[in-house]
């Protein structure tokens, strides 16, 4: 369970849960393409905007808690200031991906998926960026990094602190 | 079915047959006899709802021309299919299908409370497991303790018969499977333990689940403990829906009255009085009834105030669902308690008075066919400096252990009678058990005491029956009152939707939470679906009231006399301090402080 995934939603946030809701024509089957579109928003769903999709779309809390867990895309944490994406496509994977996340996770403190606690950074997993030549890649934020060792991995995150 | 169906022949096993189109490979399997094993499946035969995920896999069958085995249950027949149930195939992956789902479930069955009830053992059997060949992971997960309703999901197949029970047919919405994989539960949002969900504890999911998954939290070792207490004065209440089902954990019919060996077995069991929960339920009728005829002048004499219609609020998993659902009706539910609580209130006011016994010193027992109750009987408004004026509340099921635990041999009891004077009960007080009761019995005293005149007739058939939602009109000598009785949430939503949108019609409105009123609880012995079960329980209910001498509340004279030396008037200063509750907003939320 986690602990940090309320929220106190604003009036113009609700409005925006409730424009999307509408452009669906509040439509249960549309669930999925909602949590979408409010995600890319938001950027996560935390329980209090899943708890105004459900009222929107009169369904139960734990159907939407039900879809949004079970699908990988979506998440109930925030990304971090600088998300930090590194591939695991078969090129970088060969190449040590591995471990240059490890590095990551170790540097960090914090598992693939989760987020810094200063809200900073947030760790993920991404295939194949289509930069194979480059392998293996680490993304941050915007900015892409290219044959990253693990010894490089202090010096990248350096530039975001 | 439909006469005019478009018929279709196959092939199952030896026999050859025709089924209408539509009619899936297990349906089609029985009419011929043929009982292929089904686990996740559950029918509810009255309602038309089917849960049919084809998740177990244990109903699978072999379907000639098709490569993989094929679900029975989620299989629908077509014209010329040639199936095989039982080859050395279909057997085979059975029996790996149910090893696979025991490899990721607990081995305790000798000490599980489902053990000798758990369809999951009762099917290993059937199959003929002997053996575990494989091992894996296991699924860990907390264990969450509910005041009615224990989760233990390490026992769960997912099956998803629960999710069906509280979003298909309550609408409560509380379950939903969750995550995927061997981290796959069936949990409430957000994986808050029940208390913090919608839960109402109805507990018809416990009534569905085929493991331990999901069990009533069990109260019966503090009650052995005080009934072996000699300090204690002990008594027990029986709530009518009790004696129409407790006799099918004595492997009698469904519908056999057992109300005589019923008290005898509790006397047995040592409690000291042995009372009826029916003398409370002609109270609440006193009390109620008064309620609704005072809104109800008001109302007719043009009063714009009054807030129509009354709504019943005898049964506390519905006050619990408009708690947390419909909090902006708090207003509409008759203000009366509960007759489990009234019952309580009484007995450690009135009747402790009676037999020199101080409040701490009498234990007040209930056995109910409902899982709410053992919340109900925890709120804070039904307690006494911290004492409950019932302190538990048993179910149907946990009685029925608890008499085969005392070697009493329940055939063998001689019918006795209950105790005075809260054991005595009018016809009225017995159909509280059954969907459209409450109000029949309300009816059959509001009536008179609103026209002054004898009710024209005592069994309002009208009012009876299994529809999920029935209404209609009583003519009160000249004044046509509408009344509404819904029973399962999923009919209470309809209604209190309509309610809350201004189009509802009705005076009065009886809501049950359990489809089939009582007799359908969560605490009743488990009738797996099958309608015919309610039916006979009911006409039970119904025998039971017409037997009895005296029908009307209003008649019994202990309630009269209740009202004399204690009470006063249905709706005085202490009928409402000791007899009515107030209601409170405990809609869920999820949210604090932090701005996004």
């Amino acid at each position: 369970m986690a602990d940090n995934i309320t929220i106190k939603l604003k009036k113009e946030d609700n409005e925006f849960i409730e424009k999307v809701c509408a452009s669906f024509n509040y439509s249960k089957t549309e669930l999925i393409n909602v949590l979408h579109q409010v995600q890319e928003h938001f950027g996560y769903l935390p329980a209090e905007v899943q708890e105004k999709i459900a009222s929107e779309l009169k369904m139960s809390v734990a159907k939407v808690f039900g879809v949004v867990t079970f699908y990988s895309f979506f998440t109930m944490l925030p990304k971090g200031e600088f998300p930090i994406s590194i591939c695991t496509g078969t090129a970088c994977y060969v190449r040590g991906a591995e471990k240059v996340l490890d590095e990551f996770r170790k540097q960090l403190n914090i598992e693939v998926g989760q987020t810094t606690p200063d809200g900073k950074f947030s760790l993920g997993c991404l295939r194949c960026v289509g930069a194979c030549g480059l392998a293996p890649v680490v993304m941050v934020g915007e900015k892409t990094f290219g044959r990253v060792s693990a010894d490089k991995v202090e010096e990248i995150l350096a530039e975001f602190r | 079915m439909a006469e005019n169906k478009e018929m279709i022949s196959l092939t199952i096993d030896k026999h050859q047959l025709e089924v209408p189109k539509g009619t899936t490979v297990l349906d089609a399997a029985k009419l011929v006899g043929i009982d292929i094993p089904t686990l996740c499946h559950m029918k509810l035969h009255n309602m038309g709802i089917e849960n049919k995920p084809a998740g177990c896999r244990i109903c699978v069958v072999e379907v000639q021309g098709r490569r993989n085995l094929a679900p029975s249950c989620a299989t629908e027949a077509t014209d010329g299919m040639v199936i095989k149930t039982n080859s050395m195939r279909v057997l085979n992956a059975r029996q790996t299908v149910m090893e696979l789902i025991l490899s990721d479930h607990p081995a305790d069955c000798l000490t599980c409370v489902k053990s000798g009830d758990c369809e999951l053992q009762s099917m290993a059997h059937r199959l003929g497991v002997r053996e575990i060949r494989y091992q894996g992971e296991q699924s860990c997960y907390r264990e969450d303790f509910s005041p009615s309703i224990i989760r233990d999901m390490d026992k769960c197949i997912m099956c998803r018969r629960c999710e069906m029970m509280c979003n298909e047919v309550q609408t409560v919405g509380a379950l939903s499977g969750v995550h995927r994989g061997f981290n796959a539960v069936v949990s409430p949002a957000f994986e808050m333990d029940l208390v913090n969900s919608v839960c109402t504890y109805c507990g018809q999911c416990v009534a569905v689940c085929p493991t331990g998954a999901l069990t009533e939290v069990n109260h019966t070792n503090e009650v052995i403990k005080l009934l072996a207490d000699p300090t204690k004065t002990v008594i027990v209440q029986t709530a009518p829906a009790v004696r129409a089902a407790l006799g099918e954990e004595f492997d009698k019919e469904p519908g056999t009255l057992v109300t005589g060996k019923m008290v005898a077995a509790l006397r047995e069991l040592g409690f000291d009085y042995v009372f009826d929960t029916d003398f409370a339920a002609d109270l609440t009728i006193m009390e109620e009834g008064t309620e609704l005829l005072g809104r109800l002048n008001k109302y007719l004499s043009g009063d714009k105030e009054v807030k129509m219609p009354i709504l019943t609020s005898c049964c506390p998993a519905w006050v619990n669902f408009f708690e947390k659902q419909f909090p902006d009706l708090l207003d509409i539910p008759s203000t009366a308690r509960s007759p489990q609580q009234m019952f309580g209130s009484i007995a450690k006011t009135y009747f402790a008075d009676k037999i020199g016994v101080k409040r701490e010193d009498l234990i007040v027992v209930s056995i109910m066919p409902c899982l709410a109750k053992k919340y109900e009987c925890q709120r804070d408004e039904f307690k006494v400096d911290g004492d409950p004026d019932v302190n538990f509340a048993l179910s149907t099921r946990e009685l029925a252990a608890l008499i085969k635990h005392a070697n009493i041999d329940f055939d063998s009891l001689h019918e006795e009678d209950f105790d005075r004077p809260l054991g005595e009960s009018s016809g009225a007080g017995v159909i509280f058990g059954a969907t459209g009761g409450v109000i029949e019995a309300a009816v059959r005293t509001a009536y008179e005491l609103h026209t002054g005149k004898p009710l024209p007739k005592l069994d309002y058939t009208e009012l009876r029956g299994l529809e999920g939602f029935r209404q209609a009109v009583i003519d009160f000598d000249g004044t046509p009152i509408s009344i509404g009785i819904a029973h399962g949430l999923g009919n209470a939503r309809k209604l209190l939707e309509c309610i809350r949108e201004n189009k509802c019609v009705y005076h009065a409105i009886e809501i049950m939470s359990c489809p089939g009123g009582c007799i359908g609880g969560g605490g009743q012995p488990l009738h797996h679906g099958h309608s015919e079960i309610l039916k006979a329980r009911m006409e039970a209910i119904y025998r039971e009231d017409a037997g009895k001498p005296i029908r009307k509340s209003h008649e019994n004279p202990y309630i009269t006399k209740l009202y004399e030396e204690f009470l006063g008037a249905p709706l005085s200063k202490k009928a409402h301090h000791l007899l009515h509750t107030n209601y409170f907003d405990r809609k869920i939320k999820f949210e604090d402080s932090k701005e996004c």
